[in-house]
């Protein structure tokens, strides 16, 4: 057909249409707090105050925006593939297993020794449980949407068995593992920060905030600056294309997923040695699902999957704050937010980017005119 | 003979398993088949849970809760429509979205409506739930083991949507295949061009499609909380909205093999009831979770061609544009 | 001309009067008018992009025309949506069939004319009918086989009774030949002047000359979104209708030297290539290119073409065969596209959108596609952004790319320059063998010279290139050497001097096929 595609400025694709769905997303959340009877302006004070309104409150917030750094890499990487890996909740359910084994087993080691290995564990073992549905879908053509959703329930089964047939602490109801080693615990944020003369209110942020910078920083290089990640790009944008300047699309599903599953797995670092220090039942709660939002906010790009996991981070940690004032309202509230933003940001996106490429688009012609 | 009634037992409880699951997997065929990826089948069953129990509560009667749990649905397919079909968005992102914000949404209004800490109250006054129907002679025949059990324990004793479901899988086949508009539901998911160019609007045979795929589905979130349990419970759906799809997929998409597949996997989750803990000859303890995560593994060996091949309508997943 | 006396008594079957359309920038229908006569066959010619598809889809509902009226019969109709075409007598084949393909013919057919909610009686009479029909218009297709499962020609004569069934007077055929062999265009043919017979009006558009002489009573010719002429087919000759459809006196040949053709660069011996429904789409193909020549690949497309070149370029292993290119047989080692480019053979795809670039990349990401890990493009282990950029600008300037935006997303530049990058990425590695398909599809005149001249100094560089053109002018300007396909078979070689259009089309309709 001759089409002329209008386009979006870049600026606009990239910051205002995920502001706009935000910006909907809360303005419907807003209107179901008041029709629990609550007021939404107040609600909106409380969560922010609650998010970034002390030092403790802005700890915690980073610390809840670790777990979806890494979960939001995960999808992101995925899907500059072409993939959706709904999966990131079991690949980080695993790849904790992973740390948790390695801060188990050797917890009396030096930190330094400790920590490469629990990340090489915690990457392995999400790896691992990813590479399993990237490679049905390379080589056996099982769509990996399908794939990732059982292998959740098989993530939860397999947890579930392990935790309270095998790796439970003797003598104890609550499925969990005995405490790992205090040397293979995160350092915390207050703590470091101590060493360097400065005071910070003791929360869980910890080291592990640092290591997801870094894979923000690391996915960014491999994927825009690398001959590696340009082939990745290429498979996922024109699987056909990649064929012919001999990229195996195949091989690059296998990759994206093992890495996908590696940032996943990441997780455990942050939830299991930053602060939980023992292997629990369920420990992810829902934050491999939070990466969906967070990379479709974040435009799959690791600055704006930053700027989107602190967002979530605050939402949750805002949430919890809000449980304790409104007493009609608790964190499942951010629940239906991070939904809603799911649903305008990626699903119902073109309900802006239509009225909004009237409005601002500029004529990009294609020139492509069939006969 | 205890062996018998261990079996019977088993059976029974298969079938009660079986409803939502059918019912999930009979509402996921329709949105498929039509081109439109259900995996908003868990969002709109926990809604339609939520939304029966809450009315039920509320005005005492099951049938009005069955209603609410229906309209619920509807109206959250009708959501997944607007963004699949209309907005031409991402299907399992959209699905993802529905999921999501109804696991949130409902355990909020619950806390919000009935202070419970997110579930509804008891359901125990008469005709608040849909209650076990006794057939004739079903309690004198219970005691003739066969054919008296089989006819006590597995034909009477069901609720009215446990009845229900098993009437819909020969209607739906009826629909599919004897009826022009299963006619054109099955080609706009093979090939929406044909159907365009036959005349036939694409979006409204996949937006009808969606209606009926809440529809069903929302019997089956109904179910759950008014029928086989009283009220409704934070998750109640724990991913039996999957399981649903898996069935579906396991069924290759047609209403007899899906039926199949979700007795099979309802009889392994009564059969993890039943052996929890059991030590078996031979084999020993099996461990539960196991035996729970099987529909899940079998389904990947499907996908995988490991077992069989299933073929997905040709144009799922895809929005439908003239452009191209 | 049948009927004529009774056709000037009846209004014109369809008359289309000032129909405009645009697409954002693009004008693709200018005013567009033209009469159609009840009972003829009318031909619409025009090159790719002419805006005949436009037009067609217009009149069936699929689009909607800013301006003008669409006359049936002579009133007036409002055509909305394809139903309302339907409604209104007219019937469309596609290019592409719209048939589900897992249904059966009598299924497709009835497909939005079930005749009732329920299926069963209206497949009854469904099946009488089309029975009749089938008989009336040398038809016949086995109603209850799967669609896949038929020939391309029986899927078009599902296609076919799919439009005569919801009772259309007015037959629209958008480039019913693309897919026929030469065999089924001739039965094709055939159908039409019945069906004109018994009084149904066709409209066949095409971009070939020879069908609209041989089938046609009255042209309609298009250029650049406008109707040029409107001639009755005897008046008329292929050369001036050619001269009417691009514009001016069409360059049938290319100004090149004589071959001198040197040593074999590459060598295929006996390749077999199966589809994944087991049926053999290339057989036993054999034939050496040398140093210095152009080999040009005839064929109707379909015929094998595009598997010779996937094949080739790496992209598809052959079930056997040999691929001799320098010290290497390219088969026996299992050499990927990427492998085969380093040894010098590079590939310009037929469908460059679909295979040849990332169409959401900048045109510099674009020219390092299959040469992205080249030393001058890396430093370490990192993509070298400036080095990509600057040799993108350079070839910018080299092959005249406009507009000269290295950071420009490929999707921005018009069909020719998209070509252009293509070509130059391709060419300006001097590979030893460039696999070129298709090279100058949807490209614009003043391109496709610029690209042709190319192609003649790359030869004359001492390269081989082994071009496959479904347009037989572009196939007897360039080459020196002509290779004709048929059914997947290599079936006749000629040289230039002795390569004659009819000799060509012979070969090309299996004459001398031997050993099927």
């Amino acid at each position: 057909m001759s089409t002329t595609t209008r386009q979006l400025p870049r600026w606009a694709d990239l910051v205002l249409l995920p502001l706009l769905g935000l910006v909907a997303a809360l303005l419907i959340s807003a209107g179901v707090i008041a029709l629990l009877g609550e007021s939404p302006w107040q609600a909106m004070k409380l969560l922010v105050d609650g998010a970034f309104g002390s030092q403790e409150s802005i700890g915690y917030s980073l610390y809840y925006a670790t777990n979806f750094i890494f979960t939001g890499l995960a999808v992101a990487v995925a899907f500059h593939a072409g993939l959706f890996n709904i999966g990131g909740e079991g690949q980080a359910y695993i790849g904790g297993l992973g740390a948790g084994l390695v801060c188990l087993w050797c917890g009396n080691w030096p930190f330094w020794a400790v920590l490469p290995l629990a990340i090489l564990a915690a990457a392995g073992f999400g790896a691992a449980w990813a590479f399993l549905p990237g490679w049905l879908q390379a080589k056996r053509g099982s769509h990996v949407v399908i794939t990732t959703i059982m292998f959740n329930f098989i993530a939860s089964a397999l947890m579930t068995y392990l935790l309270v047939n095998v790796l439970i602490k003797p003598g104890q109801q609550s499925p969990e593992t005995r405490e790992f080693g205090a040397n293979s615990w995160m350092p915390l944020a207050n703590e470091m920060l101590t060493k360097i003369g400065i005071n910070f209110a003791p929360t869980p942020l910890n080291l592990a905030f640092v290591l997801a910078m870094i894979a923000l920083i690391f996915v960014w290089l491999f994927l825009w600056r690398t001959r590696w990640g340009y082939a990745l790009r290429v498979a996922g944008q024109n699987p056909t294309a990649a064929l012919y300047a001999g990229i195996s699309p195949s091989g690059m599903t296998m990759l994206a997923m093992v890495l996908s599953g590696a940032l996943a797995g990441c997780l455990g670092l942050n939830e299991l040695m930053g602060s939980q220090h023992r292997i629990l039942i369920d420990f992810p709660g829902g934050a491999g699902f939070v990466g969906i939002a967070v990379a479709l906010m974040g435009r799959n790009h690791p600055v704006g999957i930053f700027l989107s996991a602190v967002l979530f981070g605050a939402l949750y940690q805002g949430g919890s704050q809000l449980t304790f004032d409104m007493p009609h309202i608790n964190r499942d509230m951010v629940v239906v937010i991070q939904g809603l933003v799911i649903l305008f940001c990626g699903a119902l996106e073109n309900m802006f980017r239509r009225p909004l490429t009237a409005l601002l688009g500029r004529r990009a012609e294609r020139g492509k005119v069939e006969s | 003979m205890e062996t018998y009634t261990l079996i019977v037992l088993l059976l029974a409880a298969t079938i009660r398993v079986a409803t939502p699951l059918l019912l999930a997997a009979l509402a996921g065929m329709f949105s498929e088949r039509a081109g439109v990826i259900d995996l908003a089948l868990e969002g709109k069953m926990l809604g339609a849970a939520f939304a029966a129990a809450a009315v039920s509560t509320v005005t005492g009667s099951a049938w009005l809760g069955l209603a609410a749990g229906m309209v619920t649905s509807i109206a959250l397919s009708l959501l997944l429509g607007l963004a699949c079909v209309t907005y031409r968005g991402n299907q399992v992102v959209a699905a993802m979205a529905v999921n999501i914000m109804v696991g949130g949404l409902a355990p909020t209004l619950a806390l919000a409506w009935f202070n419970l800490g997110g579930q509804t109250p008891q359901l125990e006054a008469a005709g608040q739930r849909f209650t076990e129907i006794t057939w004739p002679w079903a309690k004198a025949a219970h005691v003739v083991p066969f054919p008296g059990m089989l006819y006590s324990e597995l034909l009477s004793g069901h609720n009215v949507v446990v009845y229900l479901a098993a009437l819909l899988v020969p209607t739906a086949a009826w629909v599919l295949y004897r009826t022009r508009f299963g006619l054109r539901l099955r080609a706009v998911g093979e090939n929406p061009q044909a159907v365009d160019t036959a005349g036939i609007s694409v979006t409204m045979l996949r937006y009808r499609a969606m209606i009926i795929s809440g529809a069903l589905c929302g019997i089956a979130g109904a179910y759950l909380s008014v029928a086989a349990s009283s009220g409704f419970v934070r998750d109640m759906t724990a991913g039996k909205g999957y399981l649903a799809l898996a069935a579906l997929i396991f069924g290759k998409w047609r209403p007899y093999p899906t039926l199949v597949a979700c007795l099979l996997f309802a009889f392994t989750d009564a059969l993890a009831v039943r052996l929890q803990g059991v030590s078996l000859p031979v084999i020993g303890v099996v461990p539960v979770q196991f035996i729970l995560a099987l529909p899940y593994i079998l389904t990947i060996l499907l996908l995988a061609g490991f077992v069989g091949r299933a073929r997905a309508p040709d144009a799922i997943g895809v929005a439908y544009s003239k452009e191209k | 001309m049948t009927a004529d006396s009774s056709a000037a008594l009846r209004s014109p079957a369809l008359e289309l009067r000032g129909i405009d359309k645009r697409f954002g920038t693009v004008h693709a229908n200018r005013a567009v008018s033209f009469v159609v006569k009840a009972g003829s066959v009318h031909g619409l010619i025009g090159e790719n992009g002419a805006g005949k598809s436009t037009a067609m889809n217009i009149v069936y509902g699929f689009h909607r025309a800013d301006a003008g009226e669409i006359l049936v019969n002579g009133r007036p109709v409002q055509i909305h949506s394809p139903q309302d075409a339907i409604a209104a007598g007219i019937g469309m084949v596609h290019q592409h069939f719209m048939l589900v393909e897992n249904f059966t013919a009598l299924e497709n057919i009835v497909l939005g004319v079930e005749g009732g909610p329920l299926l069963a009686k209206g497949l009854r009479r469904a099946r009488k009918e089309l029975e009749q029909l089938g008989r009336d218009y040398g038809l016949e297709v086995p109603l209850d086989a799967v669609t896949e499962t038929l020939s391309v020609g029986l899927q078009q004569r599902v296609e076919i009774l799919k439009a005569l069934y919801r009772k259309a007077e007015i037959l629209i055929l958008d480039e019913p030949t693309a897919v026929l062999t030469p065999r089924e265009v001739d039965q094709f043919f055939l159908m039409l002047r019945r069906l004109r017979d018994q009084g149904k009006t066709v409209l066949l558009v095409t971009h070939k000359l020879r069908e609209i002489m041989a089938i046609t009573d009255r042209v309609t010719v298009m250029r650049q979104g406008a109707v040029v002429a409107e001639v009755e087919t005897e008046t008329t000759s292929p050369r001036e209708l050619a001269e009417k459809m691009v514009g001016r006196a069409v360059l049938l040949k290319v100004d090149k030297k004589p071959a001198q053709p040197g040593g074999v660069l590459l060598s295929v011996r006996n390749i077999e290539v199966r589809d994944q429904h087991g049926v053999a789409r290339l057989k036993n193909a054999s034939f050496d290119l040398r140093a210095g020549e152009i080999v040009g690949v005839a064929g109707v497309a379909g015929n094998g073409q595009s598997e010779l070149l996937e094949v080739l370029s790496g992209m598809r292993q052959p079930m056997r065969g040999e691929i001799l290119f320098g010290d290497s047989d390219l088969v026996a080692e299992r050499l990927d596209p990427h492998q085969r480019r380093k040894l010098g053979l590079a590939h310009v795809p037929e469908d460059r959108l679909k295979v040849g670039v990332v169409a959401g990349f900048s045109a510099q990401s674009n020219l390092i596609l299959g040469y992205q890990d080249r030393a001058d493009f890396n430093r370490g282990v990192f993509l070298d952004d400036r080095a990509i950029a600057v040799d993108c600008e350079r070839k910018m300037v080299d092959y005249d790319v406009r507009p000269r935006l290295p950071a420009l997303r490929l999707s921005a530049f018009s069909g020719g320059n998209q070509q252009k990058l293509v070509i130059a990425r391709e060419v300006d590695c001097t590979p030893k063998v460039l696999l070129v398909g298709q090279p100058t599809r949807g490209v614009d005149i003043g391109a496709i010279e610029f690209i042709h001249q190319r192609l003649v100094a790359l030869r004359d560089a001492g390269k081989g290139v082994l071009l496959v053109s479904v347009e037989l002018d572009e196939i007897l300007g360039l080459a020196d050497r002509i290779l004709v396909m048929a059914a997947g078979e290599i079936v006749g070689e000629l040289s230039r001097e002795e390569a004659t259009e009819e000799k060509i089309g012979l070969l090309m309709a299996g004459v001398k096929g031997a050993g099927a």
